[in-house]
């Protein structure tokens, strides 16, 4: 699965950082940064919550 | 197991419910029922982005026609649900009794209004997609003069969208410092400056006498006499909870539907999102929030209650966490704060607009206030989830200040 942010739509709430700290964060410029755009299958429950969780619904998995 | 499971209310927590309820595997029926026309969107753009007029209606949606379809859902729009009686497992709807097995009742809260006003037009509440269509019409004929009465979050994001229309807008707020219930005076005051900064006025310390304006309201006296021209008033003071529908139903009200650590209001009946009052273990007291994030959260987990045994039952218990968007600054909290609470700012950058400040009491530490600092909310976020003391909290802000 490949992590796909819309850029355009996040505001750098941060809170897919908290949930996903080894496949998101937000930096000290206050950008979101995707530290792993392929994340292994058991970081599937934890990125499905950052999609779900994400104020802008900026986060999407592609299979 | 329940072969089927209604919903009443279909915002956030009801359509979170029902996603959950089948990415768990339940194959029963699920009836969604909400008493606005619309299918379910999304609130918090309608006081900041979609006031404003940057995003259409579409973009607020929150099901689309193929994910209604995909969840196999039974949707019901325009319809109230009424006279719900626990016993009998049944309520009113337009007229008819419906009986269900299990039910998640997240029916959300509405604007509070100033009595006597409704009749005069140009005064207004904001809560629901028509309220804010109304507003933004109204900020865009001619150049209003606009009056904001409360300064809590929305009275706040609606003064702030105002203002960037190049509108002349006043905030009446009843406390000294607006937000300072919520963040204390001294956070308070950071958010007041970024609100005068950017040309809002502020009428603080004093309440509304009365509307004047017979038909269209055309002014706002306050009770220290001063009188505040106004095309349009904007009433944000706060909400109450839906909860008529449940009045004699057999389930406990007080100010919220009271629930158990669980979510569990009543046997097969949960309740989430802004009119659920549950048990917050953490907490050890009960509480409601009125956020979007627990609203998601909220839905899912008690949704998810009604497939459990009462043994296996999770209690629900997250730190709460919400956003506010004013002018260019991102405002966050996490956490409850409480008056008394030791106070400690991190990072004061009044150039840079970034601010951080965190909020102790016996010991722990209780929230974290961010502005424009997503990153170091999260960061204390994470600390309170492990029930870091204060003294850890004041360590770890000397790594990041």
């Amino acid at each position: 699965m490949r992590v796909v942010v819309d850029f355009d739509l996040c505001e750098s709430n941060a809170i897919c950082m908290q949930i996903a700290p080894d496949i998101f964060e937000v930096r000290d410029d206050d950008f979101l940064y995707v530290l792993d755009e392929t994340p292994s299958e058991d970081r599937r429950s934890n990125l499905e919550e950052s999609v779900q969780r994400c104020p802008k619904q900026a986060i999407s998995i592609e299979e | 197991m329940h072969s089927s499971i209604t919903i009443v209310g279909a915002s956030l927590a009801g359509v979170r419910a029902a996603e959950a309820l089948r990415s768990e595997g339940f194959e029963g029926v699920i009836k969604l029922i909400g008493d606005e026309a619309h299918v379910p969107y999304d609130r918090p753009p309608l006081s900041k982005s979609f006031l404003e007029g940057a995003m259409t209606s579409e973009r607020l949606s929150l099901l689309t026609k193929e994910k209604i379809t995909e969840l196999e859902l039974q949707i019901r729009t325009g319809s109230k649900a009424s006279k719900l009686d626990i016993d009998s497992q049944t309520f009113e709807i337009e007229g008819e009794v419906e009986g269900f097995d299990a039910l998640v009742i997240a029916t959300g809260a509405r604007a509070r209004k100033l009595p006597n006003t409704e009749k005069i037009k140009g005064i207004h509440t904001l809560r629901s997609l028509d309220d804010s269509i109304e507003i933004r019409d109204s900020f865009k004929s001619g150049n209003p003069k606009v009056v904001v009465v409360g300064g809590g979050f929305i009275g706040c994001e609606v003064a702030a969208t105002a203002s960037a229309f190049g509108i002349e807008v006043t905030i009446v707020e009843s406390q000294d410092v607006p937000l300072s219930h919520v963040l204390g005076e001294e956070a308070g005051r950071v958010i007041s400056k970024l609100h005068t900064d950017n040309g809002v006025q502020l009428k603080c310390g004093v309440e509304v006498q009365e509307f004047k304006g017979e038909n269209q309201v055309e002014g706002v006296l306050l009770k220290d006499g001063t009188l505040l021209e106004a095309d349009v008033v904007i009433v944000g003071i706060g909400a109450t909870p839906n909860t008529e529908w449940l009045e004699d139903s057999g389930l406990t009200i007080e100010n919220g539907v009271c629930c158990d650590q669980t979510c569990l209001a009543a046997p097969n009946i949960v309740a989430a999102g802004d009119v659920a009052r549950w048990d917050h273990r953490g907490y050890g007291k009960s509480i409601r929030l009125e956020h979007w994030d627990n609203a998601a959260e909220q839905g899912k987990h008690a949704a998810l209650r009604l497939l459990q045994k009462d043994s296996e039952a999770l209690p629900y218990a997250p730190i709460p966490w919400f956003w506010s968007d004013q002018f260019d600054r991102k405002i966050q909290l996490a956490g409850i704060s409480s008056p008394g609470d030791d106070f400690e700012v991190i990072v004061d950058s009044p150039e840079e607009g970034r601010y951080t400040a965190i909020y102790g009491n016996e010991g722990r530490l209780k929230a974290v206030l961010g502005i424009n600092r997503p990153r170091h909310v999260m960061q204390f976020k994470s600390l309170m989830e492990e029930e870091a003391s204060w003294k850890e909290a004041l360590d770890f802000a000397k790594g990041i200040g």
